[in-house]
């Protein structure tokens, strides 16, 4: 079985991030940047179906500017075959990134793909299910644990109020929730020989794709900021000041 | 510079005053989470609220087995004004798997020529909504927080540290909306006509679902309590987090959690609150050893009164609490209970 996983490059998770002073965005100049914490589960997934023998091959993917080379470095670093890099330097949006993920399908056969459930910088938990749309596949979203069972992936999903159990015919599209694993932390051998792996640079031109997003950011603003708070001495002054200052008790 | 401030507002409320004597109003389609026995699924109330801040008239479709005792119930006017209530029993889409409600919706759509289709950023409308925007070509906007004009909406981004602003020329808009953002307005005794329709999902994957297990509570739902309290790390053991339940009911609150917590399998992961987990803005939350990570509180920090109790003076928590105890958890909870008693 052949296992395409997506990777984001995105702000470090721990970043306190800073919103232009022109409201076009969030500023990444100079900003620690990271593989998305949710792509680093999926990698991981990928490497111990590979483990267990489920899988034969991973290739990992990105879609973005020059630097997600970084990215995909770390994920052979963790364990997969090869990378696919599509080189595109504007706003990457969940619908442009499922059509690539579309033609890198149609190119690499693959049975299953691999996902986070969302990346953290745009929070949109999109992409997965929207590639599973437009493929007419199965979607294994939030998964919690991912087995193979013949022809079918057996797939738990976090959802609200507990989890629930699916069986998905392959080919599929699976995404991950923060349960399903703990990616291993990459040694430096690994870094090493992952610095020979094949990484294949492609154009969105060369998949026929168009990366243009239709959705407009008019501005992006900083959140208003919650006014300072008390310190209270003891539970009685508390409790005094919830019933009586803030009425809510 | 202030005359065509002056100028753009009077602009906007003639164009705003047009809109709304208009007799063109656009229609919207809100799919409801049916779950068994045909109870609805959280945030529908939150959801109406922000479909009929579009200038639309609103239509609701439910699915699945039991979807007819939803639809008699959505029709009340129980949980907001509705056009009608679109009847799609079948047993196909039972268990909401997406595969199968998508091209439900999409009949509707065809059906209404919807400008709009919205459903609450619950579990089940992130792993639907995207999948029909897809289907439709569209770009989905998901985990709107207001609702500034038909195409025009506000929804956070980086664990809600910056709010962006985006518009859609789309034909049809895909939303998902994030409940703690809009109150619920029902309007009882309604009586809005339910219709059924065909729900065709014919050519989709053979997706199975297998089974569920649901945590049993008689706490009130998370997304939507007005009290929550949430346990962290800083309660050291998992037996401790007693502590959390108790004094949530004691106040008749819901219970929360940091990832910290689930991770480390003290509670289920449904109860985390935070970017990736519940978005909760409750009148009062009291966080019990919880540093206040950035992840965290992106999930509370619309909480209208913020408690926190924690022995670190400079964990984050303090930044965004109204009332911050600085104090061994332990020894404050068992003084707090007594005085809640008084």
């Amino acid at each position: 079985m052949k296992v395409l996983v997506g990777v984001k490059r995105v702000i470090d998770y721990a970043v306190k991030i800073r919103v232009k002073p022109d409201q076009t965005g969030v500023e990444t100049a100079n900003v620690k940047m990271s593989m998305n914490p949710f792509c680093e589960i999926a990698v991981e997934e990928a490497v111990r179906m590979k483990e267990k023998k489920i899988a034969k091959e991973i290739v990992a993917v990105s879609v973005g500017p020059k630097q997600n080379e970084d990215v995909l470095r770390t994920a052979l670093a963790m364990g997969a075959d090869r990378a696919v890099h599509v080189v595109y330097d504007g706003e990457t949006q969940p619908l442009g990134v499922a059509k690539t993920l579309k033609a890198l399908i149609e190119k690499e056969n693959p049975e299953v793909v691999m996902l986070g459930k969302q990346s953290i910088d745009d929070d949109f938990n999109q992409t997965g299910q929207m590639l599973a749309g437009i493929m007419n596949w199965p979607q294994a979203t939030f998964a919690n644990s991912v087995e193979k069972d013949g022809d079918s992936l057996v797939v738990g999903r976090d959802i609200d109020g507990g989890e629930e159990k699916l069986k998905v015919p392959l080919p599929a599209v699976v995404t991950a929730d923060l349960r399903l694993n703990e990616p291993r932390y990459v040694k430096l051998p690994n870094i090493v020989k992952a610095k020979k792996k094949p990484l294949e640079p492609l154009t969105p031109a060369d998949l026929g794709v168009e990366l243009m997003g239709k959705l407009k950011t008019v501005k992006v603003e900083e959140p208003p900021t919650r006014q300072a708070g008390i310190k209270v001495a003891d539970a009685a002054e508390l409790v005094n000041k919830l019933k009586n200052e803030a009425k809510v008790l | 510079f202030n005359h065509s401030m002056a100028l753009r507002s009077v602009f906007n409320y003639s164009a705003r005053a047009f809109s709304t004597s208009s007799a063109l109003r656009m229609p919207s389609l809100v799919v409801a989470e049916v779950l068994e026995g045909g109870k609805v699924g959280g945030g529908l109330g939150n959801t109406l609220t922000a479909a009929n801040q579009i200038d639309a008239d609103v239509d609701v479709l439910v699915t699945g087995p039991d979807a007819a005792a939803a639809a008699t119930d959505i029709a009340s006017g129980k949980y907001g004004k509705v056009r009608s209530v679109l009847n799609a029993t079948t047993e196909e889409t039972a268990h909401n798997v997406a595969e199968k409600v998508a091209p439900v919706v999409l009949g509707a759509q065809k059906e209404g020529n919807y400008t709009h289709i919205i459903t609450a950023s619950t579990n089940f409308g992130k792993n639907i909504i995207p999948r029909v925007a897809a289907l439709l070509d569209v770009a989905a906007i998901t985990d709107v927080m207001k609702v500034l004009s038909a195409n025009s909406f506000v929804r956070p981004i980086y664990a809600g540290n910056a709010l962006a602003t985006v518009e859609s020329d789309d034909s049809v808009k895909v939303l998902s909306i994030r409940s703690a953002n809009f109150s619920v307005e029902p309007a009882e005794g309604l009586g809005a006509p339910v219709k059924d329709v065909s729900a065709d999902c014919s050519g989709v994957p053979a997706t199975e679902w297998l089974s569920n297990e649901i945590a049993v509570s008689e706490r009130p739902e998370l997304a939507s309590a007005s009290i929550v309290v949430a346990g962290g790390r800083g309660l050291k053991e998992p037996e401790n987090f007693k502590m959390v339940e108790e004094l949530a009911d004691q106040l008749g609150g819901a219970v929360g959690a940091t990832r910290a917590i689930v991770d480390a399998g003290w509670v289920p992961n449904d109860m985390q609150i935070g970017q990736t987990g519940k978005v909760v803005a409750p009148d009062l939350y009291i966080g019990l050893g919880i540093s206040g990570a950035i992840q965290h509180l992106a999930g509370m920090k619309d909480s209208k009164v913020i408690v926190a109790i924690n022995k670190d003076e400079e964990a984050p928590i303090f930044t965004v609490a109204d009332y911050g105890i600085v104090g061994d958890v332990f020894k404050v909870m068992p003084e707090l209970m007594a005085e809640l008693k008084k």
